[in-house]
């Protein structure tokens, strides 16, 4: 389990790495924190001509709160996302999430990019991402996109970054003050990825009621849930529509059935865990 | 927790009986391990020049091999030599197996690949990553065959065979039969049948299998350096496969082993591949095993399915049973296979009374890994299924489970009892360890929380296990694969033996080393030793030192030699206080030469020779150890100079198997009663351990610390194995569980609280009274998980008969159950 | 651009260097070419946790780590834990709860535990279960291992 012979370039801006990317056309893997990508090397499943580290860029680091909404790197550390004051005000949903992702020696080098990029429907930050209706900057030869999740993530561990693209920038809208969240997952061992994870935030503007609701490790993606967040903005927050949301989450999802779980159970803890999760959010809303 | 173990004490006269024997003594062993400082077999570089290996390994479950293309890989940076399955073939024999149908089991594969991982070629190169790059251009041409992994399926009539030579997948079979079990079942009033499946999975310990071959071609000796932990049977096995005399084979173990459970004790071909592939290359190859070779390649405990039919009468006493099963041993049966079926010949009936059975035991070939020890080795498999059925008995008659093993247990009084299968249970009260468990659980008001949380329409429920712990393999027992009439034959040489050794010596400043020829992983041997022999010699443990690497060249051993089935707790303990009462008993001879009295008036007490009156002179082990080394004249006549013994410490009830199959087939047996509470969230069928109590008696502890430690990890072994381990397979035999992201070990997330404690019956075949309990709630906690969950779903009719319990398995247990009536109890 | 780079980073305190190959993995470069093999290599992927050492500070897998990403970088590695003779708080700690058996996940565990305790100074014993959970033990039960750190965080915090 020892990583095949590749070249290695550790550009120090995001336009030296862009330009690398170009020049392999495809052969080239961007590496981010290496918590996904190095296990593949080592088992060989990867073999790309060139690693572009993208470690060296400082640019690509940091967390900035704008008018409006966070602006994460893509090579924010998830240790840093954990820990971000900024993140905890503006952001508690994707706090709670952070504590999901794999072990703290883990978070320590794995990045909110990175997970994104990868994107194993299983993770959390896909399903955040989908849940607050955030957007990634993906940067290519020709310029930069802007994406929304359902733009980014195609299917199993593939997005729609091209070869020449990387992601730059995170960028989550706030959360408005009263919002309750909570992200509740399903694993069978701690530090797992999920079975099923669901993210969930609600919050009351003049008595209206708007919800947010994502599933992960539900299919081939992390799964919008609106059908259920409509049910309740239209009936509120009681119990009763909590539980017809949650009834009309298991709906919505597609989920297969892999070595930890069959479909019938995945699409269960769908609607087990969106409710939970939505009762824990209504608990902590405003 | 308060040990209960005896303590250090004194005598009615108030002399030292043992002062440290029974005490927590903090571990000698952590120092290194602590710093960095540990001596594993990755960490040596015994020798100059050595190169690295890398393995080639089938992708296929089973194919025909055409051919091999080596020449791109030899072309390689770094490469020196490429050993193929065809080198292999005409190099060497194939290893001996326990069974006599023809499996020709060669170090890698020559004709057919037979499961995904087999070896077939092996590349040595310059460093391990360039012999990667070039396993990969090593071109094999397979001709891919159908593949089998279900035991059932392997043994229909049409199903691929993977052994042409033995004409079916049929590895081995024997019927056992003990008492009249027709008779027990014609005089029944129930009946109860159950199938089991018990799932295959393995320890994985951290630290995997890897070794270093030398092999000299001027003198002819080969040297293997590895983390192999015996039984040392792989040496002449490994002789004969090479060809070279077992006095030109060296193996030598490294001071640390990190964990085995087992697993580093299967009759591996590696040790044989590579010295065959250092003798190509000419130079010494280093291969450590990576992490996915170790999950699709290495070994790991059967998968079985079972059928079970116990007779009972109506007040609950059983009066037969019969056991069926196919154990699954993968692609070739591998020594000390085929084990699984009957290492526990000897306590088949577990602690129950009962005097007739029947065992139909099949052992079965498929494409999957092959297996071997595993912690507990097959008794897991055993008391999941006896003890699921006790439950079931219970509540066919309609009593508590508790009260129908009470009614079922050998008597305390009839200790040392000889089960119908030719066990020595040694010493026991399993009835009052029992109570202890029920007690220390507080079974009475366990039950009436339950009562309470059925009521609130919550799934609590109660499970009880109890089993026969089973100590130092009986080499003997292995022989129960062959049928009487094999053995009875007059060239078959007969096969028993359970030995250890250990030497005291005494150096002229009166400090001591005490040499083991063992083997450890974990298990804290040198701290152990050296209590025993402080309390012997009247020292402290710091006085002593102990040399516990195994070196074939330089140290005894025999066949049975090594640490496995929780040998040392019980032989290896006995062998040092031998040792050290032998030279105790030398001190005393060479005292009473020094003080002109006779020996009979002395006593060796308090670290030193005296009159046994309490007057007169005294020498201390110091002075005596100063005039023996300096002056030897002061020796009497005829006593051998220097002050060191060597004992050798053997059962002499470990007989070879009997013309009836009965055989003792461990030395020592302790006992292990559990109660377990679990909730079972209906939701997402997760399952929650709300108490867990585990009781052992394993005769004299010597040191509660460690013995606890064991009982800890051996129960977190069982948990796995019960709902998150398991080593899966695709029906075309790929594997499905080639990493940690999906090979499940539990973490200290997962690990329950567990209360422990301790009966004491001391055994009365060892030194110190003391009995091992390695393998401990390894074997018992699938069986008291299963009955803990079955019990929180009876009011579903959920009744688990498989393993592991995964939630999404036992969620369509539950939606299954839901959707139709609950069942009546079988009768 | 696949030839050996130089690679100079400062291990326990120590300034050294080495040469290697960029696929080199940093786990491979702390015990081959530094010769500290303390840390150890239970399953290079990244889920045992065997090979955890501290880089600039913080807990993360040499095993999924290349050498030449640690340039520039401070490593502490089980060995440079103990001030000479004396054991640090956490491996007395290990030592007295009996934290260790075979002592092959040790050294993950112990710099795992240590990152832990400065998150947590004063953490709950969920707090320590979960944190230990990034290190598999197959020895323990992990019983002693969680008494263990929960009995140094009093003495780290002083």
């Amino acid at each position: 389990m020892k990583p095949p012979k590749f070249d290695y370039h550790a550009p120090r801006s995001v336009e030296e790495a862009v330009a690398l990317l170009a020049r392999y056309g495809g052969d080239a893997k961007p590496l981010a924190g290496g918590q996904s990508l190095v296990p593949l090397l080592n088992f060989r499943l990867a073999r790309p001509a060139a690693l572009i580290d993208l470690n060296r860029i400082a640019s690509l680091a940091g967390i900035r709160q704008l008018d409006g909404h966070v602006a994460l790197g893509a090579m924010t550390r998830q240790r840093v996302v954990e820990f971000s004051p900024v993140v905890a005000r503006a952001l508690p949903l994707l706090t709670e999430a952070t504590r999901w992702v794999g072990h703290l020696p883990i978070r320590s080098r794995g990045t909110i990019g990175g997970s994104l990029a990868h994107a194993d429907p299983s993770a959390e930050y896909p399903a955040v991402l989908t849940a607050l209706g955030g957007t990634v900057v993906a940067r290519g030869e020709k310029g930069e996109r802007v994406l929304a999740a359902a733009e980014l993530f195609e299917t199993y561990l593939t997005t729609s970054l091209r070869a020449d693209e990387l992601i730059t920038e995170i960028r989550l809208p706030v959360m408005p003050a009263g919002a309750g969240w909570a992200f509740e997952e399903f694993a069978r061992r701690h530090g797992d990825f999920a079975i099923v994870g669901i993210a969930a935030a609600v919050w009351r503007n003049d008595g209206r009621v708007t919800a947010r609701l994502a599933a992960a490790g539900a299919g081939p993606v992390p799964t919008r849930l609106r059908a259920a967040e409509e049910i309740l903005e239209r009936d509120g927050l009681g119990d009763k529509a909590v539980a017809a949301a949650a009834a009309r989450a298991a709906e919505l999802v597609q989920p297969d059935s892999d070595l930890h779980a069959s479909a019938a159970y995945r699409r269960n803890l769908t609607r087990v865990l969106t409710g939970r999760a939505l009762a824990t959010a209504i608990g902590r809303a405003a | 927790m308060p040990p209960t173990a005896p303590r250090g004490g004194r005598d009615a006269k108030g002399h030292v009986l043992s002062a440290w024997v029974g005490t927590s003594v903090q571990r000698v062993e952590d120092a290194r391990l602590l710093t960095g400082r540990g001596t594993f077999i990755d960490d040596h570089p015994p020798v100059g020049n050595v190169h690295h290996a890398a393995i080639v390994r089938s992708p296929h479950a089973h194919a025909r091999i055409r051919g091999y293309d080596v020449a791109a890989a030899l072309r390689m940076e770094g490469v020196v030599a490429v050993l193929t399955g065809a080198d292999v073939a005409k190099a060497c024999k194939p290893f001996g197996v326990g069974v006599t149908a023809p499996v020709h089991y060669f170090p890698s594969a020559t004709d057919k690949a037979r499961f995904v991982g087999e070896p077939v070629a092996v590349v040595v190169a310059r460093d391990r990553y360039l012999a990667e790059d070039a396993a990969d251009a090593v071109v094999v041409d397979y001709e891919p065959l159908p593949a089998v992994v279900d035991p059932e399926r392997a043994l229909d009539p049409d199903a691929p065979v993977l052994h042409e030579a033995v004409g079916s997948n049929l590895a081995g079979h024997r019927r056992l039969v003990y008492g009249e079990p027709d008779a027990a079942f014609r005089d029944a009033e129930v009946v109860i049948r159950e199938r089991f499946r018990f799932p295959k999975y393995g320890s994985t310990p951290i630290e995997t299998y890897g070794l270093i071959a030398r092999w000299d071609t001027l003198d002819g000796v080969v040297t293997v350096w590895s983390n192999f932990m015996g039984p040392f049977i792989m040496h002449p096995l490994t002789a004969r496969v090479l060809g070279v005399a077992e006095n030109k084979l060296r193996f030598i173990v490294p001071p640390d082993i990190g964990g085995s459970f087992g697993i580093k004790s299967s009759m591996y071909p590696y040790i044989a591949l590579i010295a065959l592939a250092a003798r190509k290359a000419g130079v010494p190859v280093k291969w450590i095993e990576d992490r996915r070779e170790h999950l699709i390649a290495s070994s790991s405990g059967t998968d079985r399915v079972a059928w079970r039919e116990l007779a009972a009468r109506k007040d609950g006493t059983v009066l037969g049973m019969r056991y069926k099963w196919y154990d699954n041993v993968g692609g070739y049966i591998r020594s000390p296979e085929p084990g699984c079926s009957f290492r526990p010949t000897g306590n088949f009936v577990g602690p129950y009374r009962f005097q007739h059975l029947e065992v139909d035991a099949s052992v079965v070939m498929t494409n999957k890994s092959l297996t071997g020890p595993n912690r507990g080795y097959a008794c897991g498999h055993l008391y999941f299924e006896t003890e699921g059925m006790m439950d079931r008995l219970a509540e066919a008659i309609g009593v508590d489970p508790a009260e129908v093993r009470r009614k079922n247990f050998i008597a305390a009084d009839a200790l040392p009892y000889r089960t119908p299968t030719g066990g020595l249970y040694d010493s026991g009260d399993y009835a009052a360890t029992f109570d202890r468990a029920l007690e220390l659980a507080g079974y009475v008001e366990l039950r009436r929380e339950q009562a309470r949380a059925r009521e609130a329409g919550r799934y609590h429920g109660i499970g009880l296990a109890v089993a026969i712990d089973p100590s130092v393999s009986n080499m003997g027992y292995v022989a129960t694969a062959l049928d009487p009439q094999f053995r009875a034959k007059p060239e078959y040489l007969p096969k028993s033996g359970a030995t250890e050794s250990a030497s005291v010596k005494i150096d002229p400043l009166g400090r001591v080393l005490t040499i083991l020829s063992s083997t450890p992983q974990g298990q804290g041997h040198q701290t152990i030793v050296a209590q025993i022999v402080a309390d012997e010699l009247g020292l402290a443990p710091g006085d002593i030192t102990v040399v516990d690497e195994m070196d074939t060249f330089t140290r005894p051993w025999s066949i049975s030699s090594g640490t496995y089935s929780s040998r040392f707790g019980s032989i290896g303990t006995s062998a040092v206080a031998l040792a050290a009462r032998k030279l105790k008993r030398k001190l005393v001879d060479y005292a009473a030469h020094l003080m002109e009295i006779p020996a009979a008036q002395l006593e060796f007490r308090d670290g030193a020779v005296r009159h046994r009156t309490g007057t007169g002179p005294s020498y201390s082990v110091k002075e005596l150890a100063g005039r023996a080394h300096w002056n030897t004249e002061s020796l009497p006549d005829g006593m051998e100079p220097m002050l060191q013994a060597t004992a050798v410490f053997g059962f002499p009830e470990a007989r070879a198997v009997d013309h009836e199959d009965r055989v003792n087939s461990s030395n020592t047996y302790g006992f292990i009663a559990e109660v377990m509470a679990v909730e079972v969230d209906p939701d997402t069928a997760a399952i929650k351990i709300l108490k867990y109590v585990t009781v052992h008696d394993a005769g004299v502890i010597i040191n509660p610390m460690i013995a606890e430690g064991q009982i800890y990890g051996g129960a977190l072994h069982g948990l796995g194995g019960a709902l998150y381990e398991e080593m899966e397979y695709d029906d075309s035999g790929q594997p499905l569980t080639g990493t940690f992201m999906d090979y499940l070990v539990p973490t200290a997330s997962e690990a329950p609280d567990i209360d422990i404690a301790h009966v004491v019956s001391p055994s009365p075949l060892t030194t110190l009274g003391s009995k091992g309990l390695g393998e401990s709630s390894s074997m018992t906690v699938p069986a008291v998980i299963a009955n803990a969950v079955s019990d929180a779903l009876k009011p579903l009719g959920v009744r688990i008969t498989e393993l592991p319990m995964t939630p999404s398995r036992l969620w369509r247990l539950i939606q299954d159950a839901r959707a139709e009536p609950p069942r009546g109890a079988q009768t | 651009m696949s030839e050996p780079v130089g690679v100079r980073l400062v291990v326990n305190g120590v300034a050294r260097e080495g040469r290697c190959p960029p696929r080199k993995l940093l786990v491979d470069f702390i015990r081959e070419d530094l010769g500290l093999t303390g840390t150890h290599v239970g399953c290079e992927h990244g889920i045992c946790g065997a090979c955890t050492v501290l880089v600039n500070g913080e807990a993360a897998r040499a095993c999924l780590m290349l050498a030449v990403q640690a340039d520039g970088a401070e490593i502490t590695t089980v060995e440079g834990l103990a001030r000479g003779e004396r054991l640090h708080p956490l491996q007395e700690s290990f030592r007295e709860h009996h934290a260790l058996q075979c002592g092959f996940c040790t050294p993950g565990m112990l710099l795992t535990a240590l990152d832990l305790l400065r998150v947590h100074p004063d953490p709950s014993e969920a707090d320590v279960r979960e944190g230990l959970s990034a290190v598999l033990c197959r020895c323990t039960g992990y019983h002693g291992i969680v008494k263990a750190v929960l009995a140094a965080a009093p003495r780290l915090r002083e």
